[in-house]
């Protein structure tokens, strides 16, 4: 499939997706969605960096929280539509991304995961710092009252911006992998300095990478003040983003736009469930005994899996 | 000789090359021409600083001092992929595949992205082309193969056939024939030689030397990071020095 038919693909579901939430008048279900899709674009931006280059990176919270603190910025200062609130916040932590692909200059593996572990401290110190937006205390962020498109409740606003966000994000990792820039990707996971010698420029596309992958993580952040209507920093920080980025990937497979997709569903759902009939407290429980299972069984998730099984079929 | 090499502009020409790590001198005032086209056998004991001169020529190594200049160019501060698309392809001594991806797949990142090949290929040309490289280098019924699965000498092919498929107009042979049984290294020879038609010089670092002595129009000796003779093989292996150096006193 053409990458122009996937974006239309794509669009078409996410409004269809829409569409079809009309008939949900349970506002939890708006809410667990929500959740869900926001891991879809966590997941499937960190696997831009970490799963076609290969940089592991632990410092997703940050990206979020660069994004959600935007939007709080603004809130503060204009009250701008939450397209403005949006771009703006995805532009924020794109440059983030910009200055953390510069670190792939000179650190990798291990090294590059604790950077960026550290820049997620770094920033969260930061932001508890910044009486503007809150600092320790938190912010309290009033959802608009006017709603578009005859629209009843915010949540329903930010279900479609979601929906739509997600795709926006599936269409970019998907236009990446399929292209050039994916396979110098591939080729700069595989073995950097063979990549560098094959005349891929390994720099500019692991800036780019870090760049297009910080950008959406924060993307995802940008809504997450209006859905919570109170931001403290470590809500916007919480761990659970920086391992539920990593592991979803690693669970769906991490080869192609796919993977990260199916983890998100699978483990975002799985947490979804688990919240409401048991606890929330655990959901970092499940993540680990996933991890596990899927280390041991499946090293490379579930398309590896699939892919596996297609072969022995063969 | 060095009248002849004054008339054609060199291709490479490395002057006062000096290489250090830490406190030993890796390279020291190594200076080289290559002419288009040509064939050049270099040969030394090992630790003598082979394959720091190609690093330093590749430009995974910078040279503390001296120049590198290529095609007139002064490269050595350019980084490895921008020499690449200049026209300086190089393989590694220790295989360096890509090895989620396919052997056909390796080739389509050299092809892709090396040299000449600035425009997008679409998939069927450029697999055409791979196709091609591979069957020079006998791969061709491994091209669907798992590159990282590939036996030793296989990866050794893989290496000339990525490199070739980067269009170089100097490609960089990093002993490409060590473990090779002696009909696959006169297939590497053979294809070596047709470089020759397509105008790509060549430089030969090795230890078989009836490969060396056939392939090389030239023979260069490194000692110990210096450059100890530069001329014609057969004087290069009558040259007293050199003996002593392969044998000692």
């Amino acid at each position: 499939m053409s990458n122009r038919a996937f974006a239309a693909v794509a669009f078409a579901s996410a409004l269809a997706l829409i569409a079809a939430s009309q008939l949900v008048t349970n506002d939890y279900y708006f809410s667990a969605a929500y959740t869900v899709l926001q891991f879809v674009i966590l997941a499937t931006a960190w696997n831009i960096l970490g799963g076609y280059a290969g940089y592991v990176n632990f410092g997703s919270a940050a990206f979020f929280a660069v994004g959600a603190y935007s939007s709080v910025f603004l809130y503060k200062a204009a009250h701008p539509p939450l397209i403005v609130m949006i771009v703006t916040g995805t532009l924020a932590a794109g440059l983030l991304g910009l200055a953390v692909g510069y670190l792939t200059l000179r650190m990798r593996g291990v090294f590059f995961a604790i950077a960026t572990l550290a820049l997620s401290v770094v920033l969260y110190t930061f932001v508890v710092n910044w009486d503007y937006v809150g600092g320790a205390r938190g912010a309290y962020i009033l959802q608009p009252r006017d709603l578009p498109f005859g629209l009843k409740r915010y949540i329903q606003v930010l279900y479609a911006a979601m929906v739509l966000m997600a795709a926006f994000a599936l269409v970019v990792a998907r236009t990446i992998e399929t292209s050039a820039i994916g396979r110098g990707l591939a080729a700069i996971r595989d073995d950097e300095l063979a990549a560098e010698c094959a005349g891929v420029p390994t720099l500019r596309l692991k800036i780019l990478a870090a760049t297009v992958s910080g950008a959406l993580m924060g993307m995802a952040g940008t809504t997450f003040p209006y859905y919570l209507s109170y931001v403290e920093p470590s809500a916007a920080f919480n761990l659970s983003y920086a391992v539920n980025s990593i592991a979803m990937p690693l669970i769906g497979g991490m080869m192609s736009w796919l993977g990260p997709l199916l983890g998100a569903l699978l483990l975002g759902t799985v947490q979804q469930v688990v919240q409401v009939t048991v606890s929330s407290e655990w959901n970092l429980m499940i993540v680990g005994v996933l991890l596990v299972v899927f280390v041991t069984l499946a090293p490379n998730g579930i398309m590896g899996w699939v892919e596996a099984w297609k072969r022995r079929r063969k | 000789m060095e009248a002849a090499q004054e008339v054609t502009e060199p291709l490479l020409r490395v002057a006062g090359v000096t290489k250090r790590f830490g406190g030993f001198t890796a390279l020291d005032q190594v200076d080289l021409v290559v002419a288009p086209g040509e064939r050049l056998g270099l040969i030394g004991p090992n630790g003598s600083g082979k394959s720091t001169l190609v690093n330093c020529i590749a430009g995974t190594l910078r040279s503390e001092s001296g120049r590198i200049q290529f095609r007139g160019r002064d490269i050595g501060r350019e980084p490895a992929f921008k020499r690449v698309h200049l026209g300086v392809a190089r393989t590694f001594q220790i295989p360096r595949p890509f090895a989620s991806m396919s052997v056909i797949d390796n080739l389509r990142i050299a092809l892709l992205y090396g040299g000449k090949a600035k425009v997008t290929l679409d998939a069927g040309r450029a697999t055409d082309e791979a196709m091609h490289i591979l069957g020079q280098v006998g791969l061709a019924a491994k091209a669907d193969t798992m590159s990282g699965g590939l036996t030793q000498v296989d990866m050794r092919k893989l290496e000339l056939a990525r490199a070739i498929a980067a269009k170089p107009a100097l490609l960089i042979s990093d002993e490409a024939m060590a473990g090779l049984s002696a009909s696959e290294v006169d297939d590497i020879l053979a294809l070596l030689f047709g470089m020759k038609e397509r105008g790509v010089a060549v430089i030969m670092i090795e230890h078989v030397m009836r490969a060396v002595m056939k392939f090389s129009e030239r023979i260069a000796v490194l000692v110990a990071g210096r450059k100890i003779a530069d001329g014609d093989p057969h004087a290069i292996v009558a040259n007293p020095d050199v003996v002593s150096a392969y044998l000692g006193q």
